[in-house]
């Protein structure tokens, strides 16, 4: 089975979030970046399992500049047979799944990975733009996969319980918590990762349809406003009156 | 501008979170000189239809060749009613279907997607819209530049008016070609309470309560208040609590009105879930919890003495008010 796996890069969590240019771009200053976490532990992962126990091949594909082959090695260290970089910006979801649509396009693959969101501009939408593009059937946001055949069966949490859904190869499926569990990359898959491909393909052109005009911070909390243990109750009378939400 | 609104439904129930956007796009269509119309499938119960419209909406249009929620197939319906209708502007609430069709539309269509929007679009300078970013560390106000617009509102952050209107009904019986997406099953795990993402007050709990055994009283917190329960990651992994109660980066975004934790250290993780609410109860025994600087009210102090006692002061004002 031929899996591809879509990558981006993502702030570290824990970084401070600054904007620059007049607040129309956000600030690499001091960021170090990750592989954006459900990219790494559950689409990646869950792709190595499948081919471990049923054979085929699993590739990266990230759209984006020189600046994203520090992960992608890392993603290639963690397992991934071969990588492809879409030498490309990446200004909005369409231009990237844009991108990525146009490479399935002439390099099909049984089953397409994406994470359930990035969590820089959290948008979950590049997997299903693509599925959009290719007309393909879409699974969002699945905490369980497996593929059988052609068929591939997938569980999503939703309220009140679990969803169990099915569709055939080729689909796109955006992975979420539960699929699999994360995997450190080892001396051995540091030391592969540097001879494996990582081939460069031009960009196909995708537009993009949408721009961040500008981004701000929320304002700062007014302070915590704290109440006695011993008199708790009094808490839900200022709910009530002064903050009128109950 | 004509608005079109998916609204998601449940076995003939729509979803508390469409209405919100049948309100929001009812009140973008009437102030650009335009028509909001419903696109649903399945079979709707009347009194929904009826509430739908309630909202300030002409049209409603059933696909009732589609009664799975099969987001392809959905898609293409979607597309078909928005053409009919001339639509510009597409709506999608933020949820399980929202996160699941809008994307495959703007795919299709060549529309510009935004996701995630908590606030109305601005048109004055081309047409942008306001949605949290960096898990709610801050905000981005987005262009969308093609001719036909998607967006998916975050539920709970817009609120809803009823606009009385009494809307057309169209049934479209095609089926959209053959099953993209199947629902084998669903198992249901952990009641029917109030939806989590959907919910004005939620009642959440950490570690701190050290044995699922004593999440009875945040429960019973809950239900006196009419607000659904949530916990923190750790609890959820540890089979404490179902899994789709656990907010935070890895798990829901919410947006509640009120939002109590008890024993719950506020990492930045779980507040990447729910900074978005407006106002924030910690009851934890550390100050020197992270939570606190989040928080509007704290109470420093031991859940086990103190959740009691809020129930007891809920019970007391609801006698009040009675
Ligand atoms: C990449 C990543 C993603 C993550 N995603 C999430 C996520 O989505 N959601 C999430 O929640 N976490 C997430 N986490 C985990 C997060 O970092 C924290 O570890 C977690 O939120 C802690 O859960 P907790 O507050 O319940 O437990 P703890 O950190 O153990 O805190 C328990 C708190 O209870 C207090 N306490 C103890 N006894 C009492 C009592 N009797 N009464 C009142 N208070 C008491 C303690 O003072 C303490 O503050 C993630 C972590 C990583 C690394
Ligand atoms: N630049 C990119 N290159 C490759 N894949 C991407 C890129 N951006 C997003 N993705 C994929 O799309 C998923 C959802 O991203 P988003 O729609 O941005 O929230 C991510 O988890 C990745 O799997």
């Amino acid at each position: 089975m031929d899996i591809l796996v879509c990558i981006s890069k993502a702030p570290d969590t824990t970084s401070k979030i600054s904007f620059t240019d007049n607040n129309t771009a956000f600030s690499n200053d001091g960021v170090q970046f990750i592989v954006n976490p459900y990219d790494e532990w559950y689409s990646l992962v869950r792709a190595l399992e499948l081919k471990e126990a049923q054979g085929g091949k699993v590739t990266i594909l990230s759209v984006g500049g020189a600046d994203y082959e520090p992960i992608m090695r890392k993603a290639l260290a963690i397992g991934a047979d071969e990588a492809v970089r879409v030498d490309s910006e990446t200004n909005d979801s369409s231009q990237v799944a844009g991108e990525i649509a146009h490479y399935i396009t002439s390099n099909p693959f049984d089953l397409i990975l994406c994470g359930k969101e990035t969590i820089d501009y959290n948008g979950s939408n590049v997997g299903g733009i693509i599925a959009g593009i290719l007309d393909i059937p879409f699974i969002s946001n699945a905490s369980k996969l497996d593929v059988s055949g052609s068929t591939i069966s997938a569980q999503r949490d939703k309220q009140g319980g679990i969803e169990i859904l099915e569709a055939s190869c080729p689909s796109v499926v955006s992975c979420a918590k539960g699929m699999a569990e994360q995997r450190i990359p080892n001396m051995r898959g540091i030391m592969a990762a540097r001879s494996k491909p990582l081939t460069v393909v031009a960009a196909s052109g995708a537009g993009t349809l949408t721009e961040v005009a500008s981004f701000d911070l929320p304002p700062a909390k007014g302070g915590v406003k704290l109440i006695d243990p011993e008199n708790a109750g009094e808490l839900i009378n200022l709910l009530h009156t002064e903050a009128k939400v109950i | 501008m004509n608005v079109l609104v998916f609204a998601d439904n449940n076995q003939g129930k729509v979803a508390k979170s469409a209405f919100e956007a049948s309100s929001y796009g009812a009140k973008i269509a009437a102030e650009n000189g335009g028509t909001a119309s419903i696109v649903t499938y399945g079979k709707l119960d009347d009194s929904e239809m009826e509430e739908l419209a309630s909202y300030g909406i002409s049209n409603i249009t059933v696909g009732t060749g589609i009664t799975d929620m099969d987001p392809q197939r959905l898609s293409r319906l979607c597309q078909a009613v928005s053409e009919t209708n001339n639509a510009e502007l597409i709506i999608f609430s933020h949820d399980y279907s929202g996160k699941s069709i809008a994307p495959i539309v703007s795919g299709r269509m060549k529309a510009g997607l935004v996701s995630g929007a908590i606030e109305y679009p601005v048109l004055a300078d081309g047409f942008t819209i306001r949605k949290a970013v960096f898990s709610g560390k801050a905000f981005a106000n987005v262009k969308i530049t093609s001719p036909t617009k998607v967006i998916s509102l975050l539920p709970n952050s817009v609120g809803k008016t009823k606009t009385p209107a009494s809307a057309n009904i169209t049934e479209v019986t095609d089926s959209f070609g053959s099953p993209s997406v199947q629902v084998k099953d669903f198992v249901v795990e952990g009641g029917d309470g109030i939806n989590l993402t959907e919910a004005e007050l939620v009642v959440s709990a950490g570690r701190g309560l050290k044995d699922p055994s004593n999440w009875g009283m945040i429960e019973e917190l809950a239900s006196e208040l009419g607000a659904a329960t949530a916990c923190s990651r750790p609890v959820a992994d540890i089979g404490w609590r179902p899994h789709h109660e656990h907010v935070g980066q890895t798990g829901i975004a919410i947006r509640p009105n009120l939002y109590i934790a008890a024993g719950i250290s506020g990492a930045i993780q779980h507040l990447a879930g729910v900074n978005g609410s407006k106002v924030i109860v910690v009851i934890n025994t550390d100050p020197e919890a992270p939570f606190f600087k989040a928080a509007d009210y704290g109470i420093v102090g031991d859940a086990f003495v103190v959740i009691p006692k809020l129930i007891e002061a809920v019970r007391q004002l609801k006698l009040s008010e009675a």
